[in-house]
């Protein structure tokens, strides 16, 4: 049918994609770089306005620009910035210089980046915990750098006896083996333990446990005290791993620098962008992919499609049924992808007042955090697992606008503030209007709680619960790793065991969101190795 | 201005009680970090501080060294377990230098330990541990303290030293023997302990006050000392004192292995040579038996000193069993040129069996030539170290220069 | 002192203990028990808990013991009967009546209908694949890593085989729900709350997870393969579990060993950096070639050897060993038979109170707080129904595990644990009317309690935490995961061992093989 669709000009063919990726979100531009750079006539086709899927920065209140789903660039690999070049296509990172946590006492425990400074902030709640910070953070490290090599790989099917990945499978014994015989034992720990169990081996200070546990519930529908989280916790951590500062950051413009560098970065590779292109269906034809409908009808035609969808809406909503092998849209369906986080995105009439903080003290412009105990954390889990949002939230808040000015009206501050938990299924019933503004009132009466007189500083408060990111973004129930990073989602489980290969049962049709190795967060990992499996497969 | 008036946050290392008084007496502004305090890393010029340092006698801040006070009725036992020598062997008023293995044998750290009573030690530590140091505390009765900001320390080291403290007041302070140590009181009844120890492997002494009163132990030992030209001296001038004495630097000849990351980088106390401070037969300590099976098998590595020909300094050098290098052998961990020795020295990790004595092995420097580089194969020599070993800092009563 | 030297001396008359000193007599060894309590038997023992009613202690079912064990050691000549066999679990809630699920069949629970009831025999075959392959798993000595010695990676490599050749499909499905939640798993097959309740109960039955806790598959698993190679399914021997014990003790004794009770170890003695011996809390000390610990290891090591004489880094590990309990233990004694709502009689039988996954995770929200769960979930049994010999005729005992009791109560125990005791009969008075009024004595066990009488630090059926983090070659800590202590002449043969706890006796006797093999 398509074929006989009138096609405008240089009809030779030499204008029809050779592959399109559904999605401009960062890892959907980074898989279409790789490709464009590799020589492929690539598009890109994305269904809102605008390209960078959850990071954006939008102008959603007057002069204000707000990062309003991932808020910090932490992860974004080194190899792919290098390999494509991104500072030269304009983007800036810029190094935290701390963070902190506030306690409901009043008090506050701050993480500086100069070690001495660090080790008399921490030494403020335990002498034992200043000096066993070391021990903790050198363990971490060990973990990283066991990680690292494995970031960039497609992680290999222990199942089968293909060579490539019998190969994989000897590279990762081999890799496993060359940690040596304790730390092997230590790593096995690791990946299964809880966030809790693993910081009691360290801390005895209840606050630089909770400090430290935030990052492993970020995104997850656990709770500090499940089994995994320590894993959790290394996926946040990895974005430090070369030791390179520039890795835990704010991006310039917010974090549609990053993509907006990379669309850049593709443009210039010649790849091509459509906005407003929603993507209807994924065509087949006798088990290959051969192209997409557009929303409006249109059909785009090309031999490799990339889904930058998680990987329910690419299956269950943009394929027919039929087309695909039943056990495997069961194993599809099974996939967790729970929502648990919320955000605010607050325009402020000037920089809040937190009076636990020092003054001068630099950790302001750092990650903020509220919560006081493992047990608060888990305690606002308990309340997910019962639908509802965290009485008590975990909040992560910056206000990147103290670094970067362009980013609200001189004077004027943006706050961004992750919330964790807050469920995507309310036990009282679906979302309403007067439900979502009770659930940004918990959160702005927290922060109220350390920072005086904040009610009144607010212009405009964007309040998005995991309905409205998915809504809005396109993420199955609001996910932000499009998936839970639980041990049966991981590796070559990920996303579903036996297509862990960016590959799926459709030839020519390929993942590369979130939902594949090595998960979410701003990393293009899944990306990059993506468009590997695509070239490899196109021996390219 | 004593103490640091600025919070951690805008000022995250401390000043020791002698900060103002190295402060006027410093030329070219060199401070750098150490243990969490600013200390001086050059005074004047390294040469003229380290030759106060051999030749007349120096003053070097120790305030930033690490102090524990561990005591309590199983301190004795407590530290047996800890450290690989005998401390039940330790009596009362005797210093000891020790080190401390992980349970693999891999060397954790070194330092001094003073037995000030009974079953009340001092151990002084080139880094924080407290979370080792309490770990291994389960099952003990023992209680452990940091201490380092409770007391001010200053390193009194040269031939000298012992002059300048007689001067200074301290009757029969010759007579103290080499890590022994003993409450003096000078002045106006400052109280100070004096200990016959240090890191330069010369005549030498360290005092431990209250921090109050480290001021004025500085004023004495400078106004005792100007006949002598006593000069404070800073971390680089000590470095190359060390080095000629053949002590270990912390993250230069070793690194903790409670620091490293890779696998098969750490180094058992065996292999820096150190099997003397390692007592089999006291009991049980951590590392024992890890070590007691290496101690059985022929050594992989070694700690050795060498005699570099040639006068630069092989800094970072690879070593090589040829000329040609063709086959590295070790490398070299620290090196400076003696300028009382006129050696030019190394301490070098070596593989077996080239840390035997009078072995010849080729280290590959590099020599700066006003910014062109030239790459040297110089042949270097394993010897005995300490590579500079005075009489005078054994002699008891100690000498008067 | 030479009339008091042994070959091995076993410190601690548990199960494991025992069958570690029946194997190690078999052999040839000159053995020795010593136990603090005045019978054997431990956790395992069946007491008289009021006049006339006994009851085992901590456990009250065999259900893991692999039959050839029982065989090896000729358990039934010893002794050993059972009162019932292939026992049945009966879910029971108000909301939604009575399951059945027989042990071993494959054919969906009486009482399950739709969609569930077809699922039900799909499910099962899978996990009973999955479990058998990991029951040869549970029998090996863990290898250890890296070391290249051929006898750890031929172990390595036969479990590597064994688990590739279960097929490709039952591979995957192993790989991707090993790290599980219960809760998922069962939410992908199933509906009815009280079978995946019931289903989820199994799953963290003993530990401190609740069913939405990553890992519980595992648990589940864990149990399912242990029970695989059990000879009479889940089954209660006619006298308690003590009469295992006593039939593990005539096979010990039989074979030459000596037991001796009433005499609590105070700490094991060292010469020359081994362990040389045990010295009693009398004073009195015996001499022996080896020592094997039934005691949990942090009481090993800690306690009885020392930190002294370990390592800074090995205490640090058995110090943050996870030591804790939450299973507490109810015995009542009942002047008449309990009428369970919805079943014939006591009938024979397991009794699961825990109506869904949700109900248990809400119990076990209370525990991570340091409260007890105030609708706790309960495995109830009455053994005098089987084994009338237990109670005075006419009157029953009723023996129940109760999740969830923290070891530490928030409030304290003390005070609380009547508070508890009356939740949990309030529970039991829901589902048997008139219960309560039966009732003539009753004993609670919270942790602490079985901390105190069994001396079990931290007061855990497991010793340590069932848990992927401490399991296998990691079990109970790196450096002594092959039964044997940093210490030469110390092993471990308790639950604190791989394959960890529940009455198994598998620790007992892949100890007594490394005795063996170390000897040899």
């Amino acid at each position: 049918m398509s074929e006989a669709a009138p096609v405008p000009k240089r009809s030779n063919g030499r204008d029809r994609p050779e592959a399109i990726v559904v999605g401009a979100g960062h890892n959907g531009l980074v898989a279409a770089c790789y490709l464009a750079r590799a020589g492929l006539r690539v598009l890109v086709l994305e269904r809102n306005a605008y390209v960078g899927g959850a990071a954006v920065s939008r102008r959603l209140f007057r002069g204000f620009t707000y990062s309003n789903c991932s808020y910090v660039c932490s992860l974004l690999r080194t190899e792919i910035i290098r390999a494509l070049d991104l500072p030269s296509y304009g983007l800036q990172i810029i190094p935290y210089e701390g963070g902190c946590t506030l306690m409901r006492d009043g008090g506050h425990l701050a993480l500086y980046d100069n070690h001495d400074a660090l080790r008399r902030e921490i030494g403020r709640h335990s002498r034992r915990d200043a000096e066993a910070y070391d021990r903790f953070m050198r363990d971490m490290l060990r973990h990283c750098r066991f990680i690292k090599p494995l970031l960039l790989r497609a992680p290999p099917d222990p199942t089968t006896l293909r060579p490539r990945d019998l190969r994989e499978l000897l590279y990762l014994g081999r890799h496993f083996s060359g940690l040596g015989e304790e730390r092997m034992y230590d790593t096995l720990r690791f990946w299964t333990m809880s966030c809790a169990d693993l910081l009691d081996e360290y801390f005895e200070s209840e606050i630089v446990k909770a400090h430290l546990a935030g990052s492993s519930i970020i995104g997850t529908a656990l709770g500090p005290r499940s089994p995994g989280t320590a894993y959790v916790l290394l996926h946040h951590y990895m974005g430090s791993i070369d030791g390179t500062v520039g890795a835990w950051g704010f991006a310039r413009g917010g974090m549609g620098a990053i993509t907006q560098a990379l669309a850049s970065a593709l443009r210039a590779n010649g790849g091509e962008i459509r906005t407003e292109a929603s993507v209807d269906r994924i065509l087949t034809r006798n088990g290959r992919a051969t192209g997409v409908v557009l929303s409006g009808g249109e059909e785009l035609h090309a031999k490799i499609v990339v889904s930058n969808l998680d990987v329910r809406r690419t299956f269950l909503e943009s394929m027919d049924a039929a087309d695909l092998p039943q056990e495997f849209l069961a194993q599809v369906r099974r996939f967790k992808i729970r929502g648990s986080s919320g955000k605010l995105n607050i325009a402020l009439d000037g920089l809040p007042r937190f009076p636990a903080i020092p003054p001068g003290a630099p950790c302001i412009r750092g990650d903020m955090h509220v919560t006081d105990t493992i047990d608060m954390l888990e305690r606002a889990y308990d309340d997910w697992k019962e639908g509802r949002w965290s009485r008590r939230p975990y909040i992560d808040m910056l206000i990147p606008t103290q670094i970067d000015p362009t980013m609200a009206p001189p004077g004027k501050h943006y706050m961004s503030v992750f919330v964790q938990y807050c469920p995507y299924h309310l036990a009282e019933g679906p979302w309403t209007e007067e439900r979502r503004a009770r659930f940004g009132q918990t959160v702005i009466d927290s922060i109220a709680q350390h920072s005086p007189g904040f009610r009144d500083l607010i212009l405009h408060a964007e309040i998005r619960t995991p309905w409205e990111i998915e809504k809005e973004v396109g993420l199955t129930e609001g996910n932000i790793f499009q998936g839970e990073l639980t041990f049966d989602q991981l590796l070559f489980n990920r996303p579903i065991p036996g297509y862990a290969q960016y590959r799926s049962p459709i030839r020519g049709l390929y993942m590369c969101g979130s939902s594949t190795h090595p998960g979410g967060g701003v990393m293009g990992a899944p990306g990059a190795n993506s468009a590997a499996a695509i070239l490899r497969d196109l021996r390219r | 201005m004593l103490t640091e008036t600025e919070p951690h946050y805008r000022q995250p290392l401390l000043r020791t009680r002698f900060h103002e008084r190295m402060r006027a007496y410093s030329q070219v502004d060199s401070f750098i970090p150490w243990s969490g305090y600013s200390t001086v890393d050059v005074f004047t010029s390294v040469e003229q501080e380290y030759f106060a340092i051999r030749n007349s006698a120096s003053l070097y801040d120790l305030t930033p060294m690490v102090k524990y006070r561990v005591a309590g009725p199983q301190a004795t036992r407590y530290l047996d377990r800890l450290l690989t020598r005998s401390v039940a062997k330790l009596s009362p008023g005797k210093v000891a230098y020790a080190i401390w293995c992980d349970d693999r044998g891999q060397l954790i750290d070194d330092g001094t330990v003073f037995r000030i009573a009974e079953s009340e030690y001092r151990l002084c530590t080139a880094e924080r541990q407290l979370d080792w140091l309490l770990d291994s505390s389960i099952g003990f009765d023992v209680e452990i303290t940091e201490v380092t900001a409770d007391i001010a320390a200053l390193a009194l080291q040269g031939p000298c030293s012992c002059s300048v403290l007689r001067a200074m007041g301290l009757q029969g302070v010759e007579v103290l023997a080499p890590f022994e140590f003993k409450h003096f009181v000078f002045g106006a009844g400052t109280a100070a302990l004096v200990s016959r120890t240090g890191f330069t492997g010369d005549l030498g002494y360290e005092l431990w006050v209250d921090p109050s009163e480290a001021e004025r132990l500085w004023d004495g030992l400078m106004d005792a000392g100007r006949v002598r030209t006593i000069r404070p001296v800073g971390s680089r001038a000590l470095n190359i004192a060390r080095l000629e004495a053949g002590f270990l630097m912390p993250n230069v000849d070793f690194v903790s292995s409670a620091h490293t990351l890779r696998n098969g980088t750490a180094r058992s106390a065996l292999e820096f040579g150190l099997g003397w401070l390692v007592d089999f037969g006291k009991g049980h300590f951590t590392g024992r038996r890890a070590l007691l099976e290496e101690s059985r098998r022929k050594p992989l590595r070694r700690l050795a000193g060498l005699d570099v020909a040639g006068t630069k300094p092989a800094h970072n050098a690879l070593l090589y069993s040829d000329r040609a290098g063709r086959r590295q052998i070790g490398s070299v961990t620290s090196a400076a040129w003696s300028p009382t020795c006129k050696r030019n020295l190394a301490l070098a990790m070596l593989d077996a069996p080239h840390f035997d004595m009078g072995r010849q092995v080729w280290a590959e420097i590099y020599v700066n030539r006003e910014l062109v580089w030239q790459r040297r194969m110089v042949p270097a020599r394993v010897v005995e170290r300490p590579f500079f070993a005075p009489a005078r800092r054994r002699a008891t009563p100690a000498g008067d220069f | 002192m030479s009339a008091c030297r042994y070959d091995c001396i076993v410190v601690g008359g548990g199960h494991n203990g025992l069958t570690c000193a029946a194997y190690l007599a078999r052999a040839g060894r000159s053995v020795l028990v010593l136990e603090a309590q005045e019978a054997v038997g431990g956790a395992a023992r069946t007491r008289e808990f009021a006049p006339g009613f006994r009851v085992s202690a901590c456990a009250h079912l065999l259900h893991l013991m692999p039959g050839w064990l029982s065989r090896e050691l000729d358990l039934p000549r010893h002794g050993l009967r059972m009162a019932a066999e292939r026992m049945p679990t009966f879910a029971l809630s108000a909301a939604a009546g009575v399951l059945r699920i027989d042990p071993r069949t494959h054919g969906a629970p009486a009482g399950l209908s739709g969609v569930d009831a077809r699922a039900y025999p799909r499910y099962a075959a899978r996990m009973n694949r999955l479990a058998a392959a990991l029951s040869a798993l549970l029998e090996a000595v863990p290898p250890r890593l890296g070391t290249g010695a051929w006898r750890d990676r031929l172990t390595l490599l036969r479990l590597g085989a064994r688990l590739r050749f279960i097929g490709r499909r039952d591979l995957r499905e192993a790989l991707r729900i090993g790290g599980m939640c219960v809760q998922d798993l069962l939410d992908e097959h199933f509906e009815s709350p009280l079978l995946k309740g019931a289903l989820a109960f199994d799953a963290v039955l003993g530990t401190n997870y609740g069913p939405r806790s990553p890992g519980t598959v595992f648990t589940l698993l864990y149990r399912m393969a242990a029970g695989t190679a059990s000879a009479h399914a889940v089954a209660q021997p006619a006298g308690g579990l003590g009469a295992l014990c006593e039939a593990l003790a005539a096979a010990a004794r039989s074979a030459g060993a000596t037991i001796r009770t009433g005499v609590p170890v105070a700490s094991i003695v060292l010469r020359d950096d081994r362990a040389a011996g045990v010295r009693l809390e009398t004073g009195e000390e015996f001499e022996a070639g080896c020592i094997i610990s039934n005691a949990d290891p942090a009481t090993t090591f800690l306690d009885l050897l020392g930190a002294e004489h370990l390592d800074t880094g090995f205490v640090r590990r058995v110090a943050h060993l996870r030591t804790r309990g939450m299973t507490a233990k109810l015995h009542l004694a009942l002047e008449r038979p309990p009428r369970f709502a919805g079943l014939e009689d006591a009938s024979p039988g397991r009794i699961v109170l825990a109506p869904s996954p949700e109900s248990i995770e809400c119990a076990f929200n209370h525990a991570k707080y340091g409260e007890f769960s105030t609708l706790p979930a309960l495995e109830v049994l009455v053994p005098s129904a089987a084994d009338p010999t237990l109670a005075p005729h006419g009157k029953h005992v009723l023996s129940a595990v109760v999740q969830y009791a923290p070891y530490r109560l928030a409030a304290g125990w003390t005070e609380h644990r009547h508070q508890f005791l009356d939740a949990i009969l309030a529970l039991l008075e829901a589902h048997a009317p008139g219960l309560r009024d039966s009732v003539c004595a009753a004993e609670l066990l919270t942790p602490q309690d079985i901390e105190t009488q069994f001396r079990i630090r931290g007061g855990h059926w497991h010793h340590a935490e069932l848990a992927l983090d401490q399991f296998f070659m990691v079990r109970p800590v790196p450096g002594a995961a092959q039964y044997r202590a940093p210490v030469h002449g110390l092993y471990l043969c308790g639950a604190g061992c791989h394959p960890g706890g529940g009455v198994m006796g598998v620790a007992g006797r892949n100890a007594a093989r490394e005795v063996l093999r170390e000897a040899a």
